[in-house]
């Protein structure tokens, strides 16, 4: 039997495409991925995304905790700040990657749905030796509401409690406590809050959303949303047998303090220093199809592979995240059902703030 | 609940098949078919003068979600495929069976057809599916 959001009703009454996402029942779409993808780049849409898994961190040794369990270093993000991170394993593979929202006297830490037993399993065994709780919050939910009318739609609908203060956050800050949170992060390249709330208060936010004019979206516009914005997805981008360094991550690893010894920092180094790391690239196809993940890329230094694949509803053309060998080269081959189509490597992300960030191939401009 | 024509024929893979006038065969997808695969975003069809056994991949359609084959219902040779689709993918989701038939085919045998589906024999098909 799958688990429920407490938004299922909602969804069933927006007419939502309902699949199994991680055991959980979750809205694919309510209608059309690709106009709801349109909405959040172009005005504001929500998801519901409380099959994710908030856990609080307290405790005298709740930041050494954090410091030895996480690549990212939680000291370098003061209270009221969030930080992205991965928690990785003793061969550097990535456990999890994670948001730590960093509150007054604990922290608050979001991980993925379908990894969230065994992350909580993970850190419980980490906990060893540290004077620290850690509290599963499925009494918590989460919706994301994101898009550049994301938080003026939103702030009316917000509790009183933290509505003056989300008013006022930068990007990366948040407020919360123990009964809920309002950040101003998200995973689809605008601007927006996540909202983690108890879960008998998300319904009557959702309504409140809705009559703003906020669109529901589903699962399909996130990953496609973000994919544009060049954001990797737990599972496909990387897992247990990829470090950070080979997922274009190296940036969320924190090597300073030196001192620092977290888990994976060992396996890490090593992968540094023995070097020919791949290359975590961005590509434009620019023949015609979709490229999807696990598709081969042809490189003249050879073979590498797609990691993340699909269409682009704002640039009109397919993306990809791709995991390559090391090379002075931008011009690539995919292999698309037997045939080979060209195609360009970019930065990414391909999409920020609405606005397109690569050159697009001519023939679909 | 998807629309099923009653003068067409259908596939258990979600193919309609028309029979012209002049006894070629038109094919695309049902809505059914269109509905579970969400928006379309790509569609390659195939050229005139190429030759399908039955059950063949004869066309690819893909939706933001996954790429789908597109089966020759009968043996054939294609008489065109429907370039506008590749500037329009989304005629397919929006109006499966007609501007957005994918394909035309000069069947080998006709008797062929009676190896498919009626609307009866499809909307059974679907409800035995779900």
């Amino acid at each position: 039997m799958a688990q429920t959001t407490p938004l299922y009703q909602k969804h069933q009454q927006a007419n939502a495409k309902l699949v199994d996402f991680a055991g959980w029942d979750m809205p694919l779409h309510y209608g059309s991925q690709v106009e709801e993808h349109h909405a959040v780049r172009r005005d504001a849409g929500m998801f519901d995304v409380s099959h994710m898994c908030a856990v609080d961190v307290a405790g005298t040794q709740a930041q050494a905790f954090l410091q030895y369990l996480l690549a990212n270093d939680v000291a370098r993000a003061a209270s009221g700040k969030a930080i992205y991170s991965c928690m990785l394993n003793e061969q550097g593979g990535v456990v999890d990657d994670l948001i730590v929202y960093v509150l007054d006297g604990f922290y608050r830490v979001v991980v993925n749905a379908g990894t969230a037993d065994k992350d909580v399993a993970w850190m419980q065994a980490r906990s060893e030796g540290f004077d620290v709780e850690i509290k599963v919050r499925r009494d918590l939910g989460i919706v994301a509401v994101q898009g550049p009318n994301a938080r003026e739609k939103a702030l009316p609908a917000l509790p009183q409690a933290y509505r003056a203060q989300a008013a006022e956050l930068g990007v990366f800050q948040c407020v919360g406590d123990a009964d809920g949170l309002i950040g101003r992060t998200g995973y689809t390249g605008e601007d927006g809050f996540e909202c983690i709330l108890p879960v008998g208060q998300l319904p009557a936010l959702w309504d409140a959303l809705t009559a703003a004019g906020v669109a529901p979206c589903g699962l399909g516009a996130r990953d496609t949303l973000r994919m544009e914005a060049g954001m990797n997805l737990y599972g496909q981008d990387m897992d247990d047998n990829v470090t950070p360094l080979q997922a274009g991550l190296g940036w969320t690893v924190a090597w300073e303090p030196a001192e620092r010894d977290f888990v994976g920092r060992k396996a890490l180094q090593k992968q540094k220093a023995e070097g020919g790391l791949p290359r975590f690239v961005g590509l434009v196809l620019e023949g015609r199809g979709i490229m999807r993940a696990h598709q081969e890329v042809e490189t003249p230094a050879g073979q590498g592979e797609v990691t993340s694949g699909g269409f682009s509803p704002t640039a009109g053309v397919s993306i990809a995240l791709a995991r390559i060998p090391r090379g002075d080269f931008d011009r690539v081959e995919i292999n698309i059902r037997n045939k080979s189509v060209p195609a360009r490597v970019v930065k990414a992300p391909f999409v920020r703030n609405g606005k397109i960030l690569i050159d697009l191939p001519e023939a679909s401009s | 609940m998807s629309q099923i024509p009653a003068e067409l024929k259908y596939t258990k893979s979600h193919e309609w098949i028309r029979v012209e006038a002049d006894g070629s065969l038109t094919i695309g997808i049902t809505d059914h078919a269109q509905e579970a695969l969400g928006d379309l975003v790509f569609v390659e069809t195939p050229e005139a003068g190429q030759s399908f056994a039955t059950g063949d991949a004869a066309a690819v359609v893909e939706s933001v979600k996954a790429a789908s084959d597109v089966y020759a219902p009968v043996a054939g040779e294609v008489l065109s495929g429907n370039e506008t689709l590749a500037d329009a993918p989304e005629t397919l989701n929006d109006d499966p069976y007609g501007e957005g038939w994918i394909f035309k085919l000069q069947p080998s045998d006709p008797g062929e057809l009676d190896g498919l589906m009626g609307v009866d024999g499809y909307a059974e098909f679907l409800k035995s599916e779900q």
